[in-house]
């Protein structure tokens, strides 16, 4: 029996040594809060259907709450299984600063939008970026740098990276 | 070009980390394509793209320009480097800005353009870290992936700890990581204009690509106001669709990982808001993001010349990995430094820097590939980096002035050369004469060439280092020895005419005999006619004209052998490869095609006959002999290497093979006075290898004439060709 996408990304995640929790929107706000060390900021997640009220994340902060920030949270627009990559939308609302200025990024993601190969999310970034312009950041694990002598988690980006992950309850 | 001081000093100076760096990127390439269940299919995939992509390039330059246009950006389409660095101060002046901060670009160091603002008084940063340890050391890249891979942790920690002066001295990579990353945190926070480069651009979406792992490249968009991407013409495919091969490929390619931390996929102007970090009052989503503005600038340079030219067309499919640096041998002793020209390094900087530069650069470092051929499996876009190479370098032969020596090897080197190549490669280039006046004359030759004064007249003259011992010819050659026999094989098996090539013809004449042994002994009829030298000699000095006349001469001679239905054995491997690989280029396609399809290394064929029913026992097997392989260069690039572990195994012996991708010699190139240390030094790997506790006692073989040279001056046991164990 095939792998179902969501049990492959998790995996990949845990090879990359990046944490992942499955939720369900019941159960995020506990989830968000063990994941985050405040200052947390963060991009609203009023697409999923959850929201970051009472997390202690600053929803939609100012440039100067973001530098200062430890823990941005932004959503996700989907997952890449094979290599355990999420896409980070560069959005009028921050997705991409909120994911990049701070130590550790939590990555919230649909449990329903996870592709299980590249091939096949360069296939959705060919139909979205002619759709209309829009930009995306392919980000597997944290941000890192051989560039000092050895290998160093952690260089410009994040040096820590969360995936939760939002599933249905089951019925 | 670089003498043996100044090889010697760079190996002394950056070679360890160099060496540790780029072997280490290596196996990581090894391990991470081995993880890709379609490697291949996917490398035909990006090679494929990229034909069609510079195939079409004027057309795609159009689209591009219109797509990025209705994206609210523009395009600029630089002549050179002058052109666009005039294009882009006048963006500078527009925007009113004071810094520009930069993302890691080859192409940004090729037109020079940190210089070029710098001049009209325009601070600039580099934001990779890599390139910022080597601007504030004002250093050059070694190298096209990791800039700084010459410098180790301890030189970078005294670097920063004398410039910067922290309170707490810097040490671990870590603390070096952090301190860089808040010097520069700041100076991108308040950068007006980002400039990164483009790893690949698509014509449909204008969309830029960027593969990266720090986050620097993210930053320098996402803080500033103004977005300058500088790429060369060919960076552009045609659809977004098309980059999914490049981006499973460039990675696990140069520094062996599956995917880099951040693939950006930007189509510019971005909607990201643009931030002022002292803001306190205005949420993100309230920022602008209007005022943001994308210049594409397109670099011409050279490229389209480089289009319409047949042999540097393929240049334009690199996609800038860095596979050819991490596994050449050469490279990984000498770094980018000596092994480049003004931008570029490693093999496919031969192609770049005689297509930018020209031909005076590509000289200063073109001869220090050897045509192992190691970088043609490696490169993910299948680009035959040796070629480039070979023709570059007869390019620079054609120029070259005549030498004053030039009568001295004139009767010695009967070659088709239209120029003069240099005196020490047209003596090796023409090493049939050399062999068959050597045999004709031994023993004598052998002791006249060794006597000190011939030794000190050949370094001067043609610059064979005195340290290397010379090949001895031995009096009867092979082809002689043959035609003095009288065995018939009854009912043969398999009819074949054995290949007698320059070596084993005169020099290494007992793997000859052996392995006449070992195919008569499994029932095959065999043939050694006389036949001319295959051509590698000459093509390994550039010397293409003489090459293809060998060539033909080759395909003539063989020609009726194969008609009346006989394979044909070979025993070098470097003449192997020629006839699989380069007569291609050499010879018209239904005469390559008879010679590739019809010839056989000589182990590949033993193989095949036990394969296909021989029995072994006439063989000359053992009980678990203990045996260390070294396989040839170019041999492993044919994938040739297993067959010969198969039959020694099946023959009983106990078999470790090395795992280094040359031994050094490569032909001429360990005997040149210039690369005798360099030679050493790729040849000291191997030595490590065949002497360790396992190692140590086995009997060695390898299967090239180069490499068994090599190895008679590396260790201390007698080497032969594996066909001489099993005969």
């Amino acid at each position: 029996m095939p792998v179902a996408p969501v049990e492959s990304l998790v995996s990949s995640l845990d090879s990359l040594d990046v944490p992942c929790e499955r939720t369900t929107r019941d159960g995020f706000v506990e989830t968000i809060r063990s994941h985050i060390t405040e200052p947390a900021v963060g991009v609203s997640l009023g697409d999923f259907g959850v929201s970051l009220e009472g997390t202690g994340v600053d929803v939609d902060p100012t440039p100067a709450a973001l530098k200062a920030a430890h823990t941005g949270v932004t959503p996700v627009e989907f997952a890449i299984a094979d290599y355990g990559s999420v896409v980070v939308p560069s959005t009028p609302d921050g997705c991409e600063l909120v994911s990049l200025f701070v130590d550790r990024h939590v990555a919230v993601l649909d449990g329903s939008d996870v592709l299980p190969t590249v091939d096949a999310a360069f296939d959705r970034f060919g139909q979205a970026f002619r759709g209309r312009g829009r930009s995306g950041i392919i980000a597997t694990g944290p941000s890192a740098t051989a560039d000092m002598g050895e290998l160093v988690r952690g260089a410009h980006g994040p040096s820590d990276v969360h995936v939760v992950v939002l599933e249905e309850t089951d019925e | 070009m670089s003498d043996a001081d100044e090889l010697r000093a760079l190996m002394d100076s950056e070679g360890a980390a160099v060496g540790e760096n780029t072997r280490g990127f290596n196996r990581g390439r090894y391990e991470s394509v081995s993880r890709l269940r379609d490697y291949e299919s996917l490398k035909t995939e990006a090679r494929a793209i990229k034909e069609d992509a510079i195939e079409r390039l004027p057309e795609l330059v159009e689209q591009v320009r219109d797509t990025v246009e209705a994206n609210g950006g523009t395009v600029y389409v630089a002549e050179d480097a002058a052109d666009a660095n005039e294009y882009i101060q006048s963006v500078v002046e527009d925007r009113d800005a004071e810094r520009v901060v930069k993302s890691k670009s080859m192409t940004s160091e090729e037109i020079e353009v940190n210089e070029a603002l710098a001049a009209s008084g325009t601070d600039v940063v580099e934001t990779d870290l890599g390139e910022w340890v080597l601007q504030v050391a004002d250093e050059s890249p070694s190298h096209i992936v990791a800039p700084a891979i010459h410098k180790s942790r301890e030189t970078i920690a005294d670097l920063f700890n004398e410039e910067f002066d922290p309170d707490e001295p810097l040490e671990t990579a870590e603390e070096l990581t952090a301190f860089a990353r808040n010097q520069l945190g700041e100076l991108i926070e308040d950068a007006e204009i980002g400039m990164t480069g483009a790893n690949f651009i698509t014509a449909d979406t204008g969309t830029i690509a960027l593969v990266t792992s720090e986050g620097n490249a993210r930053k320098t968009v996402a803080a500033t106001n103004t977005q300058i991407a500088v790429a060369g013409v060919e960076k552009i495919v045609p659809s977004v669709e098309d980059l999914h091969p490049f981006v499973e490929l460039i990675g696990r390619s140069g520094t062996g990982q599956d995917i880099t931390s951040y693939v950006s996929l930007l189509t510019p102007p971005v909607e990201t808001p643009m931030v002022d970090f002292t803001d306190d009052e205005t949420p993100l989503s309230e920022r602008d993001s209007r005022e943001r503005e994308f210049h594409l600038v397109l670099i011409d340079n050279g490229r389209m010349a480089m289009r319409e030219d047949d042999d540097l067309r393929e240049t334009l499919y690199c996609i800038r990995c860095s596979a050819c640096s991490n596994s050449c041998a050469n490279f990984q002793e000498v770094g980018g430094h000596a092994f480049g020209g003004e931008t570029y390094s490693g093999g496919i900087a031969t192609g770049w820097e005689a297509g930018i530069e020209g031909l005076d650069t590509a000289a200063e470092f073109n001869d220090l590939c050897t045509g192992c051929s190691r970088c043609v499996d490696a490169c993910p876009v299948k680009i035959d980096i040796p070629w480039i190479n070979t023709v570059v370098r007869d390019r620079i032969n054609q120029d070259a002035p005549p030498s004053e020596f030039e009568f001295l090897v004139d009767g010695l080197t009967p070659d088709e050369e239209a120029g003069a190549p240099p005196l020490q490669k047209r003596f090796f280039g023409n090493f049939e004469t050399i062999a068959e006046m050597g045999t004709a004359l031994a023993p004598l030759s052998n002791w006249l060439a060794n006597t000190s004064i011939s030794r000190a007249v050949m370094e001067r003259v043609l610059g064979v280092d005195t340290r290397r011992d010379l090949p001895r010819f031995e009096r009867e050659t092979l082809v002689t020895w043959f035609a003095d026999r009288d065995v018939t094989v009854e009912n043969p098996r398999r009819r074949v005419v054995l290949y007698p090539d320059l070596y084993t013809n005169h020099v290494q004449v007992e793997r000859g005999k052996a392995a006449v042994r070992a195919l008569e002994a499994l029932g095959v009829d065999v043939v050694v006619p006389n036949t001319p030298s295959s051509g590698r000699a000459p093509l390994s000095q550039g010397m293409v004209a003489t090459a293809r006349d060998h060539a033909q001469s080759v395909s003539d001679a063989l020609d009726e052998y194969v008609k009346n239905g006989r394979d044909i054995v070979v025993i070098e491997p470097s003449d192997q490869a020629m006839f699989q690989r380069e007569y291609g280029r050499l010879l018209a396609e239904t005469e390559y095609e008879r010679l590739a399809d019809n010839s056989y290394e000589v182990m590949e064929y033993v193989y095949g006959l036990l394969e296909n029913g021989a029995p072994e026992a006439p063989l000359s097997c053992t009980d678990g002999e203990r045996v260390a392989y070294h396989s040839h260069c170019q041999q492993r690039t044919l994938g040739l290497e297993e067959y010969t572990v198969a039959v020694l195994e099946t023959c009983g012996f106990d078999v470790v093979t090395s795992d280094v991708e040359c031994c050094g010699m490569a032909g001429s190139f360990g005997y040149k006075s210039q690369y005798y240390e360099v030679s050493m030094a790729v040849g000291n790997e191997l030595r490590d290898q065949f002497t360790s506790a396992d190692t140590a006692e086995r009997t060695v073989v390898a299967s090239g004439t180069s490499c068994l040279d090599q190895l008679d001056d590396l260790l201390e046991r007698p080497t032969r060709h594996p066909v001489q164990l099993i005969s």
